[in-house]
């Protein structure tokens, strides 16, 4: 595809720093790099994630800060630099697509090509339709679309411009789960063969699970925690990321005692009698912390477990069992109320039943500290 | 029957009708998507004719266009005579008279495109002007044709201005509604009653085509989304 006039010029990053202000107590203030290959943007609606795509793109203008791609300078408020939209070369798939409605399949493929020599626009629009399996639909107006066709129209409008960098904001939201995964299929398959920044924006984990090679995790206009999403999601330092992530147990916690030679501390939870033992971090006996532990990290028995090497088994009480789809949820009553997620083999094995006196089982690295949203400046 | 009356109304509807397309489409445009924070002075000037009465605005536009006036000075000193009583004279009265007539059903079709089709324009390397012809104004059609139909039917029938303005001089400012007035003050009612029917019929049809063709259109105030 890369036959246009521009040099490869190799891998180019995109470099991000900004600040902005969207309202009284809102503003941006966001820096971040991505090379070539899937950045997730990951974060709550109004975490200000689309005003960030928005300023990559040209389409509103920060009040200070620096947007980069390679040495291309796309925006600088000191230098006065301020590249319009319409010469940025980005690609963006906007949430609703933003297909023009009056325009057929082919015409709305084409329309980024308006400056191109006609044989090679015809050539390319081929190709590409062709590639996104769209070819049969050119004649149809997108109202006569289905979803998924919706998405991978638009999906090559925005690719057929051999953009320098791709913003995806919430691109597959809408679609059912075999959809979703055909497009992220056809946007891997593009990925492999274009050395382009790609910015996905998503509240979905697992689609951050499932592309990116790096998230950023934003919220209240703040960057919280980047890198791989394994780093990310699996050590969640922050309470929103932790929420954010699939941490279903998220609680308060005080701490009782530390205990520095063996990296542990243990912390009464919820007011309540229940000890838990938790890693060591850096805070005081008398001091609150919040705890997250994910729903599939605990395990429940049916008769105080003896020899294990996991630190913490709590006494508690089945509150109440509800399967959706593959997996039993489970709430437990232990200090504070546990969700515990089992499959339902295990469930049955175990006989568990509402009202029933059980053991939690949860093992100290299972416990993840994180960090309470207004402590953020504090810990950072 | 009084043809040349009908003929110069025709005239006049058809030049106003063309200059508002040229003068009026940019005007909606701007008045859409400008940022300006006086913005609503501008919406309230282009909106006067609607509240003024026809013999304020026609005055205005007359002492405006008089010798006294630099705009009729200007005038002058080009063509040699002056605009009052002249038929350009009423081109320019109709012209700002019909003005809000253009301006809002067009402003109020193009704040209704969805704007992330004009970003998304704009990010696929398309200028203003592109994203205005190939976006905007197809997406806004229904909205351009009302504004010049709504001018055109409205400048056939105006009466005020036209008579503050040009006065009422037979093929060169007596227009179709002045000479039905003129027929009654002579009382002479059958020829009135003629003109009248042809008018009334003549907008009647206008207005039934414009709502056939787009039903959501209103008739007299869009201008909010």
């Amino acid at each position: 595809m890369r036959d246009g006039g521009r040099p490869l010029a190799g891998a180019i990053g995109l470099s991000v720093r900004i600040g902005k202000t969207l309202g009284k107590d809102f503003s941006l203030a966001a820096e971040f790099e991505a090379g070539a290959g899937i950045t997730i943007l990951f974060g709550p609606s109004g975490s200000g994630k689309s005003t960030l795509l928005n300023c990559i793109a040209g389409l509103i203008a920060p009040e200070s800060g620096h947007i980069a791609l390679g040495a291309r300078v796309l925006f600088d408020m000191a230098a006065g630099v301020n590249v319009p939209a319409r010469l940025r070369s980005v690609g963006y798939l906007f949430q609703n697509l933003a297909l023009f409605p009056h325009l057929t399949v082919e015409q709305n493929v084409k329309y980024g090509l308006a400056k191109m020599p006609t044989t090679m626009r015809e050539e390319r629009t081929a190709t590409i339709l062709e590639s996104f399996r769209i070819a049969q639909l050119r004649g149809r107006k997108p109202n006569e679309l289905s979803g998924g066709e919706r998405q991978r129209v638009a999906l090559a409008r925005s690719l057929v411009t051999d953009p320098m960098v791709l913003l995806l904001d919430e691109p597959l939201t809408a679609l059912d789960a075999l959809t979703k995964s055909e497009i992220i299929e056809d946007l891997r398959g593009w990925n492999a063969s274009h050395e382009i920044p790609i910015v996905y924006v998503t509240h979905a984990v697992s689609e951050a699970f499932a592309l990116g090679e790096r998230v950023v995790v934003l919220d209240g206009g703040r960057i919280l925690a980047q890198g791989t999403p394994q780093e990310v999601l699996n050590a969640p330092r922050h309470e929103i990321v932790a929420s954010l992530v699939g941490f279903e147990n998220v609680f308060e916690a005080t701490v009782q005692s530390v205990s520095e030679s063996q990296g542990t501390m243990n912390c009464g939870v919820g007011g309540s009698e229940v000890i838990l033992e938790v890693p060591l971090a850096a805070v005081q006996p008398g001091e609150g912390v919040r705890v997250a532990i994910r729903a599939g990290d605990i395990m429940i028995a049916n008769s105080k477990p003896v020899g294990l090497s996991a630190r913490n088994t709590l006494k508690g009480r089945v509150m109440s069992l509800r399967r959706e789809g593959v997996t039993v949820i489970v709430t437990v009553q232990a200090g504070v109320s546990f969700e515990v997620h089992m499959t339902p083999g295990a469930c049955q094995e175990l006989m568990l039943e509402a009202g029933e006196e059980v053991w939690l089982v949860i093992k100290t690295y299972s416990c993840h500290l994180v960090t309470r949203k207004s402590d953020e400046q504090g810990l950072e | 029957m009084n043809w040349s009356a009908i003929a110069l109304t025709l005239r006049l509807a058809l030049v106003v009708c063309t200059i508002l397309l040229a003068a009026g489409m940019p005007l909606a445009y701007w008045l859409t998507f400008t940022r300006w924070r006086w913005k609503f002075l501008a919406e309230s000037v282009v909106a006067l004719p609607l509240v003024l009465p026809p013999t304020v605005l026609g005055f205005y536009v007359l002492v405006a266009m008089g010798p006294q006036s630099p705009v009729g000075r200007l005038y002058q000193s080009w063509m040699g005579h002056g605009l009052p009583f002249t038929f350009e004279g009423l081109v320019a009265g109709s012209v700002i008279y019909s003005l809000p007539f253009t301006v809002q059903p067009m402003a109020a079709a193009f704040a209704l495109v969805d704007p992330t089709l004009i970003n998304a324009s704009a990010i696929l390397g398309a200028s203003r002007v592109r994203t205005f012809f190939r976006i905007i104004l197809p997406l806004s059609i229904g909205g351009v044709i009302t504004g010049i139909v709504l001018s055109f039917a409205h400048t056939l029938g105006e009466f005020g201005v036209v008579l503050m303005v040009g006065g009422n001089i037979p093929g060169i400012s007596q227009t179709i509604s002045i000479a039905i007035y003129d027929n009654v003050q002579a009382l002479d009612y059958t020829t009135a009653n003629h003109m009248a029917l042809l008018l009334l019929l003549f907008s009647f049809a206008v207005l039934s085509i414009l709502y056939s063709l787009n039903r959501r259109i209103w008739a007299v105030w869009p201008l909010h989304r």
